[in-house]
């Protein structure tokens, strides 16, 4: 579709000022591996509850905006181990590099860290090979 | 106090993933395919993220504290070590297979079906795990 990086922008722009708010009134950095991971192992600074409806939020906006919309689709693959091992990476990697798109690609990038770019130049390129390999060498994707 | 505003900026987050389409997985993969039907539209949300994102971290420096009473965040580390590119590496790996990250897992929880709650065990599941591998890669100190 033509208009979606129209809606990529503001979709965009939303995302980043949800993280400046995190930011400038709570203190954080807006980071969704980590605060999902840090209900696991109880590491980081921010307390539970202020975890818990961060996500609760992350969760309940798509549920309010979905009448607006015709046609709402994921995608997912239906391929179980495809789905496990993308977890587990997903989950592992993560918590390993301590950040993902939104904590080292948005909030890091945007105050220029060394570590951001780093570590999103590392998960672009290993996305784009991963898909290389599994889509157009192995076809499992 | 706190927790509402961290309600807030999860809808803002939540939000900006569903609108930006970035909850459905052929989006993320076809901006990593680049040999496929190239699709651009993550370069626009990432950067689109950036533009609120980088005036906030701006405005931070004038001030000492958050509008809450926290303090921010120290300045970034510069410490390019192993666990940050092997764990980007895994994470990018898992990424490009199912087209997933935490955010838009979590944002797609009420229409992603089966197949998204298996992801979002398997990767609590990696999650619990991770400490065990962290601890792993602070032990092997390359030779000096």
């Amino acid at each position: 579709m033509e208009q979606d990086w129209i809606w990529g922008l503001i979709g965009g722009l939303l995302i980043g000022t949800g993280g400046a708010v995190y930011l400038l009134f709570n203190g954080r950095i807006m980071g969704a591996s980590g605060i999902i991971g840090g209900l696991v192992d109880g590491s980081g600074h921010s307390t539970k509850w202020e975890r818990l409806l961060f996500l609760l939020g992350v969760a309940v906006l798509p549920i309010i905006l979905m009448p607006f919309y015709r046609e709402v689709n994921t995608h997912v693959t239906d391929n179980m181990i495809v789905l496990v091992a993308a977890g587990l990476l997903v989950g592992i990697g993560t918590r390993i590099a301590n950040g993902c798109t939104s904590g080292h690609g948005v909030c890091g990038m945007s105050r220029l860290s060394v570590r951001g770019l780093v570590a999103t130049i590392c998960y672009i390129l290993a996305g784009g090979v991963g898909v290389i390999i599994f889509r157009h060498l192995l076809g499992v994707i | 106090m706190r927790n509402l505003f961290a309600f807030i900026a999860g809808g803002l987050f939540g939000g900006g993933l569903f609108i930006s389409g970035m909850t459905d997985t052929t989006k993320v993969q076809g901006w990593l395919d680049v040999f496929g039907n190239w699709d651009p539209t993550l370069a626009f949300v990432m950067g689109g993220a950036m533009i609120p994102m980088a005036i906030a971290w701006l405005i931070t420096r004038r001030r000492s504290s958050a509008v809450l009473g926290t303090t921010f965040p120290p300045a970034p580390s510069t410490e390019i070590d192993r666990k940050l590119v092997i764990g980007s590496v895994m994470f990018g790996m898992g990424w490009g297979l199912a087209g997933l990250c935490p955010g838009p897992s979590i944002a797609a929880l009420s229409y992603g079906g089966t197949g998204l709650y298996v992801f979002v065990a398997a990767m609590l599941t990696g999650m619990v795990f991770a400490p065990f591998f962290r601890t792993k890669l602070d032990r092997v100190v390359p030779a000096e």
